[in-house]
């Protein structure tokens, strides 16, 4: 079961409000690859990033090279997974540099003061996403691709072996979309980090994940390579959506279609 | 290399530094010195300041001032200056971590019922006659030390029942009410006593009034606790400051952080209160000047919010006692003078996103 070499989650499960939002969710990952999550709204994919980066209650076993995950006290855990959250809070007046130099929160001594090695890693890592110059901004006045490689820069100064990111383009343009996504996936080939990602879109879901999940009202209805799950019938059921689906190796790329959309619904509607 | 260093400068994480640290010991040390030399009972100030020489180790001059002069220097004015240091020092504190916990910058020391429990106190103490105004045993900073200790414990006891979830929102709400509770009783009192009513009042306003050090030595002990835990915990609030969920996943326990720090500065407000009083916006505009100079992290903002607090307390004082001598003015109404229009100037600026 514990295996050293893999993610390894058994019946998890979120309850909010009295309902289930993540139920009985039992998957696995190997180490080094880029799960992502997919599902229409409200489907639990947050609910289940978070549970597993252990922010949430939740029952259910989250296993992790070894450690058990649901066991280990926050600050242990904090060393191990890292999670970028949909919607992050970022206080005003804050620097770029003491933002991200609280991803080294784990690591610090009482005095809550970073080290010259915890200051050289902070930058060394902003370095690498291209945020050198900007350490002395306020996070708050940045741009919304700056914001989230400031957000995934604080992610990554945590050293975690295990990164989730929760639907982390949502707020950018294409442009911007493919930059962050790129230099997630450069850290995870470089540093060996095994990624769960939630996505809203399904083009940039298939072409970034070693794998893919589709959650639906909290469980997993289908896993395997994105060609498998990304089929014209299943968007159509799942999503309720008009789509033309184009193969590319084992990556797809999704087109929305134009017209006959609620004639198309009640054809379904038919068939069920 | 002036450039390196510039550099270097901007990349560095925001960091105590021996000169801020020397800085504002500067300003409290000269708000000390002149608070010393002036005062309501004229006395020269360049005898005075032989005077202080005198004392220093190693140096002997003859200052020429009066026994009672020296006793007027070390015995009611010194103890007077210790006195607002420690309170002023302790509600500005207590107000950057309130703002840091509650993640809300309207926060005061007052909050969650500290301000209507010690009025509640005060008025029992002064209805029942058991205060006579002077000395350590006097009941009335006792009673209202009591006085907000019940009410923040029922706000915690209450809100933090409620509250069990992400939200300190439940905290606030049960503070508010808490507070409208204990001031109807209060007010109550004073209706059926209004004989009382002035001495009351004058509480209310605030006033850094001693009886040679007694006041010091009784609020010492509750100040040093309450001082360490807030200075211990103010790396943690800028954790904190990204919400509970996100202090968690950086491995930070938020709830306990939070209890801890709300328990600390309580028991700072309620000290302060009990010796002098409601003093109004000391612990609002002081964490928030300092903001405003030093940026919003609270590992400079809470230890410089003590020496910012404790030099403006003094100093409002000194004006407070010298303004209208030999009449003294509340302090409270002095620093509100001075406080609201700063409040609705940072207020302001709070739209800027300053804040």
């Amino acid at each position: 079961m514990a295996s050293y070499n893999l993610l390894n989650i058994q019946g998890l499960e979120v309850k909010l409000g009295g309902k289930k939002v993540v139920n009985n969710v039992s998957l696995s990952v190997n180490s080094g690859d880029w799960l992502s999550i997919i599902g229409p709204n409200g489907s639990g994919k947050s609910s289940l990033l978070r549970a597993i980066a252990g922010i949430i209650p939740a029952l259910g076993t989250v296993h992790f090279q070894g450690a058990d995950l649901m066991q280990t006290e926050p600050r242990t855990r904090a060393q191990i997974v890292s999670i970028v959250p949909q919607i992050p809070v970022v206080p005003p007046r804050v620097r770029v540099i003491d933002y991200v130099l609280l991803g080294r929160t784990p690591y610090l001594g009482r005095g809550f003061q970073p080290t010259h090695e915890d200051i050289s890693l902070g930058l060394s890592v902003m370095e690498d996403l291209d945020l050198h110059d900007m350490a002395d901004r306020f996070v708050t006045e940045m741009s919304g691709g700056e914001r989230q490689r400031v957000i995934i820069a604080r992610s990554l100064v945590q050293q975690p072996n295990l990164l989730l990111l929760d639907e982390p383009t949502t707020a950018l343009d294409m442009g911007h979309q493919q930059e962050v996504l790129e230099l997630v996936d450069q850290q995870r080939k470089r540093l060996g980090l095994t990624v769960l990602s939630a996505f809203h879109d399904l083009t940039l879901a298939s072409q970034y994940g070693t794998s893919m999940a589709l959650l639906v009202n909290g469980k997993i209805t289908k896993s395997g390579l994105p060609n498998e799950i990304l089929t014209e019938a299943t968007l159509k059921d799942i999503y309720g959506a008009n789509v033309s689906v184009h193969n590319d190796g084992d990556r797809v790329s999704i087109v929305p279609k134009r017209g006959n959309r609620l004639e198309g619904n009640s054809n379904s509607n038919d068939i069920g | 290399m002036a450039n390196n260093k510039k550099q270097q400068q901007q990349e560095a994480p925001a960091r105590l530094t021996l000169g801020l640290v020397a800085g504002a010991s500067l300003i409290l040390f000269a708000s000390i010195l002149v608070s010393l030399l002036f005062g309501p009972v004229s006395i020269r100030p360049d005898r005075i300041f032989l005077e202080i020489l005198d004392r220093l180790p190693g140096i002997s001059i003859d200052s020429g001032l009066s026994t009672i002069q020296e006793a007027i220097v070390w015995d009611v004015r010194l103890p007077r200056i210790i006195l607002g240091l420690i309170v002023g020092g302790l509600l500005a504190v207590a107000g950057a971590s309130y703002q840091g916990v509650f993640r809300n910058p309207l926060a005061d020391p007052y909050l969650l019922g500290v301000a209507a429990g010690a009025g509640l106190g005060a008025t029992i103490a002064i209805v029942s006659g058991a205060t006579n105004g002077e000395g350590m045993f006097d009941a009335l900073p006792i009673a209202a030390f009591l006085g907000s200790a019940v009410a923040v414990a029922i706000t915690l006891a209450v809100g933090g029942a409620v509250g069990r979830s992400t939200s300190t929102a439940s905290l606030l709400l049960a503070g508010v009410a808490v507070a409208s509770l204990f001031t109807a009783i209060q007010t109550y009192i004073q209706q059926r006593e209004s004989a009382t009513l002035r001495q009351v009042y004058s509480w209310i306003l605030g006033r850094l009034s001693t009886s040679g050090w007694d006041e010091v030595i009784m609020i010492l002990p509750y100040a040093a606790i309450s001082l360490i835990v807030m200075f211990s915990m103010k790396g943690a609030l800028d954790v904190l400051a990204v919400g509970e969920e996100e202090a968690l996943s950086l491995g930070i326990r938020p709830r306990r952080v939070r209890w801890i720090i709300i328990g600390a500065a309580s028991l700072a407000a309620a000290s302060a209160v009990a010796v002098s009083g409601l003093i109004a916006f000391v612990g609002i505009i002081v964490p928030h000047a300092v903001r405003l100079v030093v940026g919003a992290s609270n590992r400079l903002v809470v230890p410089l919010s003590f020496f910012i607090g404790a030099s403006f307390l003094i100093l409002t004082d000194l004006l407070a006692r010298t303004l209208q001598s030999p009449a003294e003015l509340p302090i409270g109404v002095v620093t509100a003078f001075f406080g609201a229009p700063f409040f609705l100037f940072v207020l302001r600026r709070r739209s800027d996103g300053i804040i």
